[in-house]
């Protein structure tokens, strides 16, 4: 298989004005992935799908990544007078980094036996618009797995026929595999009249004799 | 290799228009989660037309448990018993898989002996995955019971052989980074060689039982049927896509393991239909015979573990790894990314059978309910896996 590179060039010349970026990785796995921005995604995957020397017609993977936002802290050395005196100072500046989560594709050829060829769009931030373009009618075989993404990682894909939760009840509220998730202390927890009932019952309550000292239960009645 | 019988198939399949007071009029009936053939809690929604399957949508999630989550909150080697729970009958191919990612997220190397020992595991967990399907197959078609104890008196055999290895029948948790935990002894070799060289037999016998018995070939032939373009497209791997007759193993294609070095062939498909899809797993039986055999004459003295790997405290460096293994039922891949931690960042798991689960709709339509019931059975499904 060509490598990344020869294949991202191909792609611009193809598919005019996606933007593509090499993601490398470091590691012993060596497997480097493509970053496609979300407006030509659909474009660029069914180019990867019909180009007759890539053919990349089988979708392994869909999986979401969600990433944080993240505050890197720079020093820098910068000269300033203090005192009448010129001195290097450390200054230090707080750069933040939006978090968004990521969709990765993990995409093979059947026809040619080669890959992965490893796919990556990401949302442009992490609540209001966690929204990404639906690659579910190049490769069917990303229905189920991005309405995972949807009902794990609460991202909305576009185009996708039949956008719904596929693993929680239809009813859970949050999408429990991002990494800010706080899981409930009660799952199913409903409120009930019982809390009601009590509010109401308290004006009929007629404290019980108290022992010397003891305080009442019910506040605002103090034992006579 | 179908045999092909007109006068049955015209006298049994009924008119996908039925021509009932009720056309027109479609009834919605929920499949499950507790009905029995559908192995495990999954249910399904189904508008009927008459008998006749309109419209179908899978409903699951009854098991999840955040499998994901879980493995993202604890150290690599923490995930590895839990990876047993995923697919409970092939625990050692799960095993395998997520050594696999790790090793390859690490840049671990296996010794020889380790990879042979994992080669003859996973075949052998192939054996009695393929052998307890069919026997659940032929349980949903109506053959109460004996089939399937036929098949669980093999597999037994085959679980005992993991229990004296592993010390666990179905939650085995043998395989480690860079290794395996423990050695298998020469007799556990011999004894293995020795059920290995008896099982032909019951794959005979259960082929007899399958091949020309006209209740499976009126059940099966023509029913559920794939087209090999849309089995691509959905992602379908293992003995289901190679009932369409698309030619895809990964054993063969990353050539993973020692796979390599041994004989075997790739049974193929021709119509893509349930039956096709039964004799995928009796003709794949007959393969792992054929590799366990010379796995079990080639299989070297040595090392089973890599002394360099860290047990505790065992950090990947930076980056991301996707490993994927033929297990019985398809492809199974683990994705992992590790920030330099002791726990990974993302944990995925690329479940075959939830994949797999897809199409079901797209085979369903258009035959009756009872054959809902056996189109679901050739998928191959295990809720532990699907729900995660």
């Amino acid at each position: 298989m060509e490598s990344l590179e020869e294949i991202k060039a191909r792609i611009e010349a193809a598919v005019p004005g996606a933007k593509i970026d090499i993601v490398t990785n470091g590691g012993p796995s060596q497997q480097h992935s493509l970053r496609v921005d979300n407006e030509h995604a659909c474009d660029v995957a069914k180019w990867l799908r019909d180009d007759p020397a890539l053919r990349l017609d089988f979708c392994s993977n869909v999986t979401g990544v969600d990433w944080l936002d993240r505050t890197v802290k720079k020093t820098v050395k910068v000269k300033k007078v203090v005192d009448g005196e010129e001195k290097e100072v450390n200054e230090t500046t707080e750069e933040k980094i939006p978090g968004h989560i990521e969709a990765v594709y993990h995409l093979y050829s059947m026809t040619h036996k080669h890959g992965p060829v490893i796919i990556r769009i990401r949302t442009s931030d992490r609540v209001e618009n966690a929204c990404l373009p639906s690659l579910t009618p190049i490769w069917r075989s990303a229905e189920f797995q991005e309405r995972e993404i949807f009902d794990l990682y609460g991202v909305k894909f576009d185009g996708h026929p039949d956008l719904r939760r596929i693993l929680m009840w239809d009813e859970f509220e949050d999408y429990p595999m991002r990494k800010d998730y706080r899981e409930p202390d009660d799952y199913e927890y409903e409120p009930t009249p019982h809390d009601d009932v009590l509010e109401r019952a308290k004006p009929y309550y007629t404290p019980r004799p108290q022992i010397d000292g003891a305080e009442s239960i019910v506040e605002g009645s103090k034992p006579t | 290799m179908s045999a092909t019988v007109e006068t049955l198939e015209a006298m049994e399949r009924p008119p996908v228009s039925m021509g009932s007071r009720l056309e027109g009029e479609l009834l919605e009936v929920s499949m499950g989660p507790q009905h029995p053939s559908t192995h495990g809690v999954f249910r399904m929604n189904v508008a009927l037309e008459g008998e006749v399957v309109r419209k179908l949508k899978p409903v699951f999630g009854y098991l999840h448990r955040n499998h994901e989550k879980i493995g993202e909150n604890v150290s690599y080697l923490g995930s590895m018993p839990y990876t047993d729970r995923l697919d409970y009958f092939c625990s050692m191919t799960n095993n395998w898989a997520y050594a696999l990612s790790v090793e390859k997220l690490a840049g671990i190397e296996v010794p020889e002996r380790a990879e042979y020992l994992r080669v003859i595991l996973a075949e052998l967990t192939r054996l009695q995955n393929h052998a307890s399907l069919l026997g659940f197959l032929l349980n949903d078609m109506g053959a109460w019971g004996t089939p399937l104890m036929y098949a669980f008196r093999e597999r037994e055999k085959i679980l005992d052989l993991f229990e004296s290895l592993s010390g666990s029948r179905m939650m085995c948790d043998y395989m480690r980074f860079g290794g395996c935990r423990v050695d298998a002894s020469r007799e556990w070799l011999a004894y293995a060689k020795k059920i290995v060289d008896r099982f032909p037999r019951f794959v005979d016998e259960l082929e007899q039982l399958i091949v020309g018995n006209e209740v499976v070939i009126a059940r099966t032939q023509n029913v559920g049927n794939v087209s090999p373009e849309l089995a691509v497209s959905a992602g379908i791997t293992g003995p289901m896509l190679r009932a369409c007759g698309v030619n895809y193993d990964v054993r063969k294609v990353d050539g993973y393991g020692f796979y390599p070095r041994f004989k075997f062939r790739i049974p193929l498909g021709e119509h893509g239909d349930t039956y096709d899809r039964l004799m995928m797993r009796v003709l794949e039986m007959g393969e792992s015979v054929g590799i366990l055999k010379q796995a079990f004459e080639q299989i070297p003295a040595g090392p089973i573990i890599n002394p360099k790997v860290k047990i505790r405290a065992f950090r990947p460096p930076v980056g991301e790894a996707y490993g994927r293994i033929e297990a019985p039922k398809g492809e199974l891949g683990f994705y992992l990314i590790s920030d330099g931690g002791t726990n990974p960042y993302r944990y995925r798991v690329r479940p075959p059978s939830f994949i797999n689960l897809t199409i079901l709709e797209d085979m369903c339509l258009g035959h009756t309910v009872a054959d809902v019931m056996v189109i679901l059975g050739s998928i191959d499904i295990v809720m532990g896996e699907v729900d995660r």
